[in-house]
């Protein structure tokens, strides 16, 4: 190994040790690091200016394609700009929806529409977490779900730990069935040049089919803690109307047809030509515009430590790419499994999945990317398949652990906070199961499919 | 006692420093609080109290725990939290109370009606404490000790500004085997009534 890829690779571990001890922002951790790696890799140990400006990345705002493109295009190493855009822009579309009261209306009138039993809600919000998480992100769907129903749990004195359990594990399925599910599936999409029907006509499926076993396997798990709550009578003037969810019905309309114009310019992308860049910055300045009067509220509440902490990660991972240590990795699982695609596909979902469920999946999954496309060329094998292999590893595998997703973290704590506590064997006993159950079936489905 | 007073007392295991929170509450006819806190929280949510205890005064498993946008995983985290909450609420309440640890010196630092103390110990004194009332050889007692000692550090410096037992971040430090439990609480009630102006405790 030469000096740069020795930084590189200690530039790495150590962001990655740092980001799990929790000591430090996440945010600062990975921009330090990713300094460190433009001057300690790319400048001093590479002497290579080009090095650091590809990186950098910063020449791609200036391309055509990154706002249009007629055909799919990949985006070139470095920092992922049109995963950041994008989701600036869904975080200021999601935040003008909560204001107006859209996801807390939304699961109060699903719990009204099946009346307020304990089965069909169960059910219900199972299957509104993994249909809004195809395109929310999972941690919003998780605190308001988690939130109404703690409330109802109080209400209708049921215990909300199934359910919680449940929804988030739904809520990271869901957002494997599309590209703007969770956030390895839009840098997949992006470095990769996919669209979201080809995100949906493949990890979708996978997701679907993931999505009948996980409520069959959730309700047989917690069918007796179900079924000793069901049918008790309910009042329903003690229940808030879901009308009292929404603050400006106004804003809430609008809210409403921001989000399905959202949906819809991202489902047609690959036939309109506008990238998920130009979707970004068009729903968040339609929301800003829509909402003037709390734009600047709006703005100040955006996650800006999220998207730096990517800025800093990509910038790591692109001095892991630039000295070609991910070429090392890459050879190396190349070499293991023999040129066999199956294998291929076996290392990549179950190791993305067992480093997905403890650490986060966004920093392995950038660092995949580029492992995964070397695989392809060198073997001469479908980038395709590696890449819902790792899609659905990643975003599935974070399921099986308490810490091994957002939206996992933030059920927990929801239902933690209200006196529902949530440790590791508690959230385990059912989520490693059902990560083995839907992770297996979902590599039989690529199996079957694509090799 | 008109004057409303938290008196928050941070311990060393085995130094005794339950039992002087313990007389100064009795003698000042205040709320004491120490388990007392987590079985207010247990009863409050419908848990067992031994089930909150193993997260009690326990720092977060760093390696176990993740933080999103101001969530937790960590029980013990949340739970710290809860603890803190309720002390907020039932000094907002004007209840005068004392509190043993759960870095209350630091949770009211800076208000005007906190009392914050330190008790340390000597080591023999310590190990003759702990190993008189937990039946232990002295080995393990002091073995215990340490482990006890470490736990609330680590739990207190995550919380708080000053470390755990650093002179600076309390009114009082003071060594228990030099006057034993009721000679310190004296003193300790001596500079409460000092500090509050109170004519008689």
């Amino acid at each position: 190994m030469t000096l740069a890829q020795i930084l590189a690779v200690t530039i790495f571990v150590v962001m990655f040790l740092l980001v799990v001890m929790d000591k430090f922002e996440r945010h600062h951790i990975t921009l330090t690091c990713g300094a460190a790696t433009l001057i300690f890799v790319l400048g001093l140990a590479m002497h290579s200016g080009k090095a650091i400006w590809e990186t950098l990345n910063l020449n791609s705002f200036f391309t055509l394609d990154f706002w249009y493109a007629s055909e799919e295009t990949a985006t070139s190493a470095g920092i992922n700009w049109s995963t950041i855009l994008f989701i600036l822009g869904m975080m200021i579309m999601v935040e003008g929806m909560a204001k107006a009261g859209f996801f807390r209306w939304l699961c109060l009138e699903l719990a009204k529409l099946v009346r307020y039993r304990t089965v069909p809600l169960f059910l219900a919000f199972m299957l509104l977490s993994a249909i809004l998480a195809m395109f929310i992100d999972s941690i919003t769907v998780i605190l308001f779900l988690a939130a109404v129903t703690v409330e109802l749990a109080k209400l209708l004195k049921f215990n909300p730990i199934p359910m919680i359990l449940s929804e988030i594990f739904c809520a990271n399925l869901g957002g494997s069935a599309t590209m703007c599910g969770d956030p390895p599936n839009i840098i997949i999409g992006t470095s990769l040049g996919f669209s979201f029907i080809d995100f949906l006509i493949n990890t979708g499926l996978i997701a679907a089919v993931g999505l009948v076993v996980t409520i069959l396997y959730f309700y047989l798990a917690f069918r007796k803690e179900l079924s000793a709550t069901n049918g008790r009578p309910v009042d329903p003037a003690a229940i808030p109307a879901p009308e009292s969810a929404i603050a400006n019905k106004p804003d809430f309309i609008f809210s409403c047809v921001i989000f399905l114009a959202a949906v819809a310019l991202l489902a047609t992308h690959s036939i309109t030509g506008l990238t998920v860049s130009l979707i970004g910055v068009i729903i968040a300045l339609v929301t800003l515009l829509v909402y003037w009067k709390q734009a600047l509220d709006i703005l100040k509440k955006v996650d800006y430590k999220t998207l730096l902490f990517f800025v800093g990660l990509f910038m790591v991972v692109g001095g892991l790419e630039q000295t070609g240590v991910l070429e090392l990795l890459a050879n190396f699982i190349g070499k293991i499994s023999g040129g066999n695609l199956m294998v291929m596909v076996a290392i990549i979902i179950w190791l993305s999945t067992f480093v997905s469920a403890f650490v986060d999946n966004i920093p392995f999954a950038a660092t995949m990317l580029p492992v995964i496309k070397t695989l392809a060329a060198t073997q001469g094998v479908d980038l395709s398949t590696l890449a819902w292999g790792l899609a659905i590893g990643t975003d599935v595998g974070g399921s099986a652990t308490p810490i091994g997703a957002s939206a996992n973290v933030v059920g927990t704590s929801v239902a933690s906070r209200n006196g529902y506590f949530i440790d590791w064997k508690t959230y385990c006993k059912t989520a490693v199961p059902a990560t083995f159950i839907v992770i297996t079936i979902s590599m039989l489905i690529i199996f079957v499919r694509y090799c | 006692m008109t004057k409303q007073i938290i008196i928050a007392i941070g311990r060393q295991f085995g130094s005794g420093g339950h039992y002087i929170a313990e007389k100064i509450a009795a003698d000042l006819g205040i709320s004491y609080y120490d388990r007392r806190i987590l079985e207010e929280i247990a009863e409050e949510h419908n848990v067992q109290t031994e089930y909150l205890e193993k997260y009690d005064e326990r720092r977060k498993n760093v390696v176990l725990s993740r933080s999103v946008n101001g969530h937790s995983n960590s029980i013990g985290e949340i739970l710290a939290e809860m603890q803190f909450s309720l002390l907020k609420k039932k000094a907002a309440s004007g209840e005068s109370f004392v509190i043993v640890g759960r870095c209350a010196e630091e949770i009211f630092r800076g208000d005007e009606r906190l009392i914050s103390a330190f008790i340390l110990a000597d080591r023999e004194d310590r190990i003759q404490h702990i190993s008189k009332q937990h039946s232990l050889s002295r080995t393990k007692a002091w073995s215990l000790i340490r482990k006890e000692d470490n736990a609330r550090e680590k739990y207190h410096n995550q919380y708080a500004q000053f470390k755990w037992g650093d002179p600076n971040g309390y009114d009082l430090c003071i060594n228990s085997t030099r006057l034993g439990i009721d000679g310190t609480a004296a003193i300790l009630e001596a500079y409460i009534t000092e500090r509050t102006g109170a004519a008689k405790l």
